[in-house]
């Protein structure tokens, strides 16, 4: 039982967190190209630009000798990602909208919304310096640790009272955004611009609301995964710059312009990516006392070795690009 | 139009001027040599997504073949690691990648005797699996052998001459960008963007990692210059000072030999039959198939010409630098900063790129000394007015060429989209 608890720990749990994080960030970024045809590069930004905004809002928190039963970062996760929205209606107000006036291609959007990540970017590290920061400076992460000798198990099975908020916040947003698609008319609006503008537009669509409110779903929910990566690791100006590929792989191998197809896709990234880097040894350990001499399991029997971890989302992205460019889930024609 | 361009670089030449009096000759003479080398690197852009509209965002990677094949062919030859087994356990290696191609290679051709559909794509599945096992069964203890102290640390280099080594990184960047363009080209645009940085993610990662062919993190210097070396004017009887602004000039020279026949060149394709097509398939590819062109070759061949470029501006980067750290390298400073030159200089237009790379190279090292001095400026008046100190200006500075990296491309986009030196298109009457 050791083993599979191990197994647990290391591939389930990890996977687990990492895909919600994933799926969060690939759902912004899957709507916002079914609505505007570019891929959002800015998204990361919008992702730390959040998680920054829930620091300091938490740290006013803790400044006013506010104490709460969970994480303030959770606390304070609903303000922060309202001002998270807002932040992405400026940005597309501001950087944008203007350049969809002018009638620019999609590539163009896509090189402003580079610049964007730049601008960002070097706000929050003027502002922030290069350092990182924690959530629990003035609290303590809690750490379930559940004792698991009555099956059979030497270890307990660990989890952070963080990751747990985080698969529960997940799969409630992920619930709503559900119901938000296919009951309201708002969402029913979004899904038939993403399927056909023009189209959406004569059946008297308002489609300049409906990118408004792409903007604010998509900035609430890079939020909420910014926000959840800091509570989980910690929190640094370039948090989610080196995990918007991944997330861009999620999206894709979900297939552009899909939001279940987002999630699923962060979920199998995730796992693929603790998975690639399981140590097989220690589970299949048990097997050294059967097995002849010449045949000993290696001390680490990896995919691939640790250092390689967010090569593997690359690889699924280049596989899943060359064998099924439109994703899992049908998306955008490549 | 020629006014304009003339006017540009007469600007560009007063700028130099002015941070030549400002920062001093040292560092103006070795942001000179750089600002030629990325300048090749954004000729080589400007071909990619100028001439054929190609989006290339994995240019970080190509600047890294660049500079682990310098470093591989100049670099002194390490005679511990010959002396060692480790060549003859590299050569089991590659025979099991050779042994490992070919089974996935049968595999892919299961068809011929008689497994296709499902059981075919189960046998390629196994196959990669395979090949991808037995590679490494014979690569791990080789690479650890290596580099552990019997092995000598890594391969060491060839000890040849640097400009071979820059020859080389351009071959290899084209090799690699070969099988990159045959994977990915077929892509739409903004998948096409994000299949080259995930691919220059992976190259960085292995270059990075694999401590046996490059040293990875450990770092490889000093790499030799191709031009005599300050130390060698010093022996001369120069003074330092002098000393260092010779060598720096020489290496410029050498640079700028190379950067002249690049766009000599690279002007006459493009004012050619083949310039010609290259823009028909930019502009309108489904009307330049039906005239015959074959559109994924022509492509294919602008991807790896372009790559060339930057694996030899990569290439001579590591070699001025005289270091081949890999992890220096950053999409920042890698990518975007040479999209932002090609697009604020005038994509399409090679005297663009140029102007561009010099311009954005310039304004990116020049903004961190010069948000320093607006620092110390507000900070001084911040101090007087009471409210204390601006805390860590260094660090802050060192901080903001990110910022107005965005700050320029923004500005460009909304008010040049074609860029200072916009292409010229030329209409026969």
């Amino acid at each position: 039982m050791t083993e599979l608890v191990f197994f647990t720990n290391q591939v389930v749990i990890s996977g687990l967190v990492l895909g919600c994080i994933y799926a969060l960030g690939a759902v912004g970024i899957t709507l916002i190209f079914g609505i505007l045809r570019f891929a959002h590069f800015a998204h990361s930004e919008l992702m730390t630009g959040g998680a920054f905004i829930a620091f300091l809002l938490a740290s006013a928190f803790a400044a006013w000798g506010i104490v709460t039963p969970i994480p303030t970062g959770f606390v304070v996760l609903p303000i922060a990602m309202v001002l998270a929205a807002i932040l992405a209606l400026g940005i597309d107000k501001g950087f944008y909208a203007p350049l969809r006036k002018r009638g620019a291609k999609p590539v163009t959007l896509l090189i402003a919304s580079i610049g964007v990540t730049l601008m960002v970017q070097g706000l929050i590290r003027l502002f922030f310096g290069a350092g990182s920061y924690s959530f629990f400076e003035t609290e303590t992460k809690e750490v379930f640790r559940f004792d698991l000798t009555a099956i059979g198990s030497t270890r307990p099975l660990v989890i952070t009272e963080p990751q747990v908020l985080m698969v529960v916040v997940t799969f409630v947003s992920v619930l709503a955004l559900h119901f938000f698609l296919t009951r309201s008319r708002l969402g029913k609006a979004m899904r038939a611009m993403a399927d056909n503008a023009d189209l959406a537009q004569v059946s008297g669509i308002n489609t300049a609301l409906v990118v408004r409110v792409t903007w604010v779903v998509a900035g609430a929910l890079a939020c909420m995964a910014g926000t959840m990566l800091a509570l989980d690791v910690t929190l640094k100006p370039d948090l989610a710059f080196n995990i918007i590929i991944p997330i861009f792989a999620a999206a894709i191998v979900g297939g552009l312009g899909q939001a279940y197809g987002a999630i699923a896709g962060g979920l199998l990234i995730g796992f693929a990516e603790s998975l690639a880097v399981f140590n097989w040894t220690m589970v299949l350990r048990p097997l050294n006392a059967v097995l002849p001499d010449w045949l000993q399991l290696p001390a680490t029997l990896a995919l691939v070795p640790t250092e390689y971890k967010l090569t593997v989302a690359f690889v699924i992205l280049v596989v899943v690009l060359l064998v099924r460019p439109t994703g899992i889930f049908k998306g955008a024609s490549s | 139009m020629i006014q304009r361009s003339l006017g540009l670089f007469a600007g560009l030449f007063v700028l130099i001027l002015l941070i030549g009096w400002v920062m001093g000759a040292p560092f103006t003479s070795s942001r000179l040599v750089e600002a030629a080398a990325y300048a090749l690197i954004a000729l080589g852009l400007n071909i990619q997504w100028g001439y054929g509209g190609l989006f290339n965002f994995g240019i970080m990677g190509f600047l890294m073949v660049g500079g682990a094949a310098v470093t591989f062919i100049s670099a002194p030859v390490n005679p511990v690691f010959w002396g060692s087994e480790g060549p003859a356990m590299l050569g089991r290696a590659l025979l099991a990648f050779a042994a490992g191609a070919l089974i996935v290679w049968g595999a892919r051709k299961a068809d011929r005797v008689g497994i296709s559909g499902r059981w075919k794509t189960a046998l390629t599945v196994l196959a990669w699996f395979v090949a991808y096992v037995l590679y490494r069964s014979q690569l791990d203890p080789a690479a650890a052998y290596i580099e552990s102290a019997v092995g000598g640390g890594w391969i060491g280099g060839l000890g040849g001459h640097p400009v071979l080594g820059w020859a080389f990184g351009g071959v290899l960047a084209a090799g690699i960008a070969f099988v990159v363009g045959k994977i990915s080209l077929g892509l739409r645009t903004d998948y096409l963007a994000i299949a080259t940085i995930g691919i220059s993610e992976i190259i960085r990662a292995l270059i990075k990692n694999m401590d046996w062919l490059t040293r990875g993190t450990l770092t490889v210097s000093p790499i030799p210059w191709p031009t005599p070396l300050p130390q060698a004017y010093q022996a001369g009887g120069m003074d330092n000072l002098t000393a260092l602004i010779a060598a720096r000039g020489g290496f410029l020279v050498l640079a700028l030999v190379v950067l002249a026949v690049v766009l000599w060149l690279i002007s006459r394709a493009y004012a050619g039959p083949w310039g010609r097509m290259m823009r028909s398939i930019r502009d309108n590819h489904i009307a330049a198939t039906s005239m015959g062109k074959n559109v994924t070759a022509r492509q294919l061949e602008i991807f790896v010409f372009g790559s060339v470029l930057m694996g030899i501006g990569g290439a001579m980067l590591v070699s001025f630098v005289q270091i081949f750290d890999p992890s220096s390298y950053q999409p920042i400073n890698h990518t975007f900063l040479i999209w932002v030159m090609v697009i604020v200089g005038g994509a399409g237009n090679n005297w663009g790129a140029l102007f561009g790379a010099v311009l954005l190279w310039l304004i990116w090292v020049v903004s961190e000394p010069l948000s320093k001095a607006v620092f110390d400026l507000v900070s001084m008046w911040s101090t007087n007015v009471g409210w204390g100190a601006i805390p860590e200006i260094e660090a802050r500075s060192a901080q903001m060429r990110v910022f107005v990296l965005g700050l320029v491309i923004t500005i460009a986009l909304r008010f040049a989209p074609k860029g200072l030196i916009p292409e010229v298109v030329k209409r026969e009457a």
